[in-house]
């Protein structure tokens, strides 16, 4: 079930209450910064992705009473809303809510704050290195083409102007490689950040000697462009890296609801989660989520626990069963007993697995890094090795010290730092068009490298909302609709859909955990559970529905989850393409097989909950399988961060969606051209550091000669960045046939 | 060759106009939003007469 539809029936059955707690955005008011007279909202609004979106979003708030801003932020999600005057925040949400995108409040977190810094200032640092490029390379050009006219004092001018220019920019533009080169030493090792740094102040401090002393050779030049270049691709990281949000946070959003605890003389107070004790009694009301692990007290209780274990139909509950926190009560009032605190609930489990994941994928080495770790050692001993061969060929110290500085300039990383960000970009805006979107550029690595494919069952292979099965006969199903139309519940909702629109009976009575019954005719119609209707089923699970009328004998109604289209032909896709295929899912053995069956996969695991699926994929790790993990539940929210890989489908809940690598839109369908374009995206990202590395091996030999002139410098670091680009640019033609 | 005394305090003046504009434009968030800026522009303000 999506978090769009959770909200929407909390709010359904939360009509009754005025009071603005019970608003699924009731806890919104937090948010609002206050200045003066003016109120300021941030919030985070999904799945607007058009210019359309756009209009219609700013425009409905915009026409609030006293909204005088609304502005949303198509890259990043970011709704900013500043208004005047008594208009509640929940109206802002509901507004947009109610135009059918996912809202919810946006707290600026520090993480968000940097990152957003940190790109604004990587784009300065950008500019400034592009106008100090741009401006000596005019100067060097006139220089190199005046060789042998130009005269010694014209061509020191022209250099110490260049430098001039170079050194505000090396001093600002290079400051995140210098800041990160630091911090890297400081601990004893090195990254690629280390020989650029170094390359650079080199450059720039033996071109201000032979400035000065009227050499030859000034590498201004090369010391501004490198930056550039390593700029452009710091930036496309940065870039693709900021969408990412933190899971945790979403999590801690949705336990801090207030909660409705019954005294011991009997009087209901609203108090905060973190208070609730073991052994408290907690009013459940109709359409509210519980927050912690509690047993139900009264005698009888459906819930809707799709968040947390999968099952797409409602379950009812007798006395003394656990209700697990992120449940949701489907029928009247009831109380329970607290079993836990919130700390201990299983949603504060799933947020601990949440962050056991993201620290593992932080420990995951990316190709960019290994290829570093090879690169550093053998281009700095081999400068050292120059230095030390000129001065033994007796060439002198400033000869020498010359060479290897342009030995250390000409193998500098440019392409090796842009081989990874630029083939990222062009792989995310192609994954973009097709409707996936991508969370961070070193995910595709992982993607590529996926052999096990584990698929949640509920709202990734079925549609997770329940449907009426084809072998109802039409009848039953328009007077069924009668009594069903007057209902929220999610069977009713499914009978309601497959009779169209007609007549509803009047004085319909709902029973909560029972059913429907109105008197028709003269006569008594029930619509209900077996058991209510009288009829055995001896089933917990109230999959079937009866329908009595009068005296006649009860006619079932039978429900079925149905494949979400197109799911079948992309399972037959990847089993071709050599990827295993597992089905992971919390519903029962019956169901989990019946679909198993019908996809044609061989492996699954039913009834299995949220540690069990962490578990598991525990399991396949020591098994040296890399998972990719598919789902979209609370309950799956631990198995997808602790994944080697994971995607989410767009419907599914904020918290998945922030633990997964990719969202994806649509079915399915789409997960084989995404690991087919992953897998395309780390060959071109191979062939880009082959090409870096057949490049060094050509131009040490030319540098360790001698011959690196700052011509030959510039011209042989703009075509490796130039050609790593444009093989990187080859993989926009990727197209789902091929 | 007097002509570059004065040409080339030209340029790198015009150059720093541009690098000027540039961080004027960063620093006022014209690109927090790209994919919005690109959008913007197909909304249609006027209304039908």
């Amino acid at each position: 079930m999506s978090s769009a539809d959770v909200l929407a029936h909390t709010r359904d059955w939360s009509l009754g209450d005025a009071a603005d707690q019970d608003s699924p955005f009731g806890g919104l008011s937090a948010f609002v910064q206050k200045s003066g007279k003016s109120q300021h909202l941030e919030l985070h609004v999904s799945g607007a992705k058009c210019a359309g979106c756009l209009a219609k979003i700013e425009k409905s708030v915009g026409a609030l009473d006293g909204v005088s801003e609304a502005r949303l932020n198509l890259s990043t999600g970011k709704f900013n809303v500043t208004w005047q005057g008594p208009l509640p925040a929940s109206d802002i949400a509901e507004t947009v809510s109610g135009l059918g995108y996912g809202v919810s409040a946006a707290a600026e977190t520090d993480a968000d704050e940097v990152q957003r810094k940190e790109e604004r200032e990587l784009l300065l640092a950008m500019g400034v290195a592009a106008f100090a490029a741009a401006n000596i390379m005019l100067l060097s050009v006139s220089v190199w083409a005046g060789a042998g006219e130009m005269g010694s004092n014209t061509k020191q001018i022209m250099h110490a102007i260049s430098g001039v220019i170079a050194l505000p920019a090396v001093a600002f533009s290079g400051r995140p490689f210098f800041r990160s080169a630091w911090s890297v030493l400081k601990r004893g090792r090195a990254n690629m950040d280390v020989p650029i740094s170094l390359a650079i102040i080199l450059a720039f401090t033996v071109s201000v000697v032979e400035t000065i002393r009227g050499g030859e050779h000034a590498y201004f030049d090369a010391a501004a462009m490198l930056i550039f270049f390593l700029l452009i691709g710091r930036f496309l990281e940065a870039r693709v890296r900021r969408r990412a949000c933190s899971a945790a946070n979403d999590l801690a959003g949705m336990s801090s609801r207030a909660v409705t605890r019954i005294d011991c003389d009997g009087n209901a107070i609203k108090v905060n989660p973190g208070v609730v004790a073991p052994g408290d009694t907690i009013l459940l009301a109709q359409g509210e989520r519980a927050v912690v692990d509690m047993a139900l007290n009264d005698e009888f209780c459906e819930l809707d626990e799709s968040l947390v274990t999968g099952e797409s139909a409602p379950h009812l509950l007798s006395k003394g069963m656990r209700i697990y926190a992120g449940a949701v009560n489907l029928s009247g009032p009831v109380q329970a007993k607290a079993l836990s605190r919130a700390s201990d609930s299983l949603l504060a489990d799933i947020g601990r697995m949440l962050d056991a994941g993201e620290q593992r994928r932080s420990a995951y080495r990316k190709i960019a890094d290994k290829a570093v770790a090879l690169y550093v050692p053998f281009v700095h001993s081999a400068a050292a090795l120059t230095f030390i061969g000129w001065m033994l060929a007796g060439a002198g110290f400033r000869e020498s010290i010359l060479i290897a500085v342009s030995t250390l300039i000409i193998t500098c990383p440019c392409a090796l730092a842009l081989a990874a960000p630029v083939a990222h970009v062009v792989a995310a805006g192609k994954l973009f068009q097709l409707g996936i979107f991508l969370k961070s550029g070193d995910a595709l690595e992982r993607f590529a490298s996926v052999d096990r494919i584990v698929l949640d069952k509920t709202g990734t292979l079925s549609l997770g909302v329940p449907q009426l099965s084809d072998a109802t006969d039409e009848r039953t199903i328009s007077d069924a609709a009668l009594l069903a139309r007057s209902s929220r519940h999610p069977l009713s909702r499914a009978i309601s859909d497959a009779a169209g629109s007609g007549p509803v009976a009047s004085n319909v009575q709902e029973i909560p955990g029972c059913g429907l019954e109105a008197t028709i005719d003269g006569v008594l119609w029930r619509l209900g559970s077996g058991r209510w209707i009288g009829v055995d089923s001896g089933d917990t699970h109230t999959r079937n529905l009866y329908l009595q009328r009068g005296d006649e004998t009860p006619v079932a109604l039978e429900f079925a989850d149905r494949l979400i289209p197109g799911t079948e032909d992309a399972i037959r896709q990847l089993e071709k393409a050599g990827y295993e295929t597992e089905i992971l899912s919390g519903d029962t053995n019956e169901r989990v097989s019946e679909v198993a069956r019908e996809l044609g996969v061989s492996r699954y695991t039913s009834a299995a909950s949220p540690r069990d699926k962490a578990a598991h994929l525990e399991v396949l790790r020591e098994q040296g399988h890399k998972v990719l993990m598919v789902g979209d539940g609370l309950n799956d929210a631990g198995a997808l961060s602790l994944a080697h890989a994971s995607v989410t489908p767009g419907t599914a809940i904020d918290i998945s969606q922030a633990a997964s690598d990719a969202v994806y839109s649509g079915g399915i369908t789409s997960l084989p051209v995404l690991l087919k374009l992953a897998r395309r995206t780390r060959s071109v990202m191979l062939e880009n550091f082959t090409f870096a590395a057949l490049y060094n091996l050509v131009a040490i030999p030319i540098a360790v000669t001698g011959h690196a002139t700052p011509l030959v410098a510039a011209l042989a670091m703009s075509f490796s960045s130039v050609a790593v680009s444009l093989n990187a640019i080859r993989l926009a033609a990727f197209s789902e046939g091929k | 060759m007097s002509g570059i005394l004065f040409l080339i305090p030209i340029a790198l003046f015009m150059g720093l106009l541009g690098l000027g504009a540039f961080i004027w434009a960063v620093r006022s968030g014209q690109f927090d939003d790209p994919i919005g800026s690109a959008n913007r522009i197909l909304i249609d303000e006027d209304e039908p007469l």
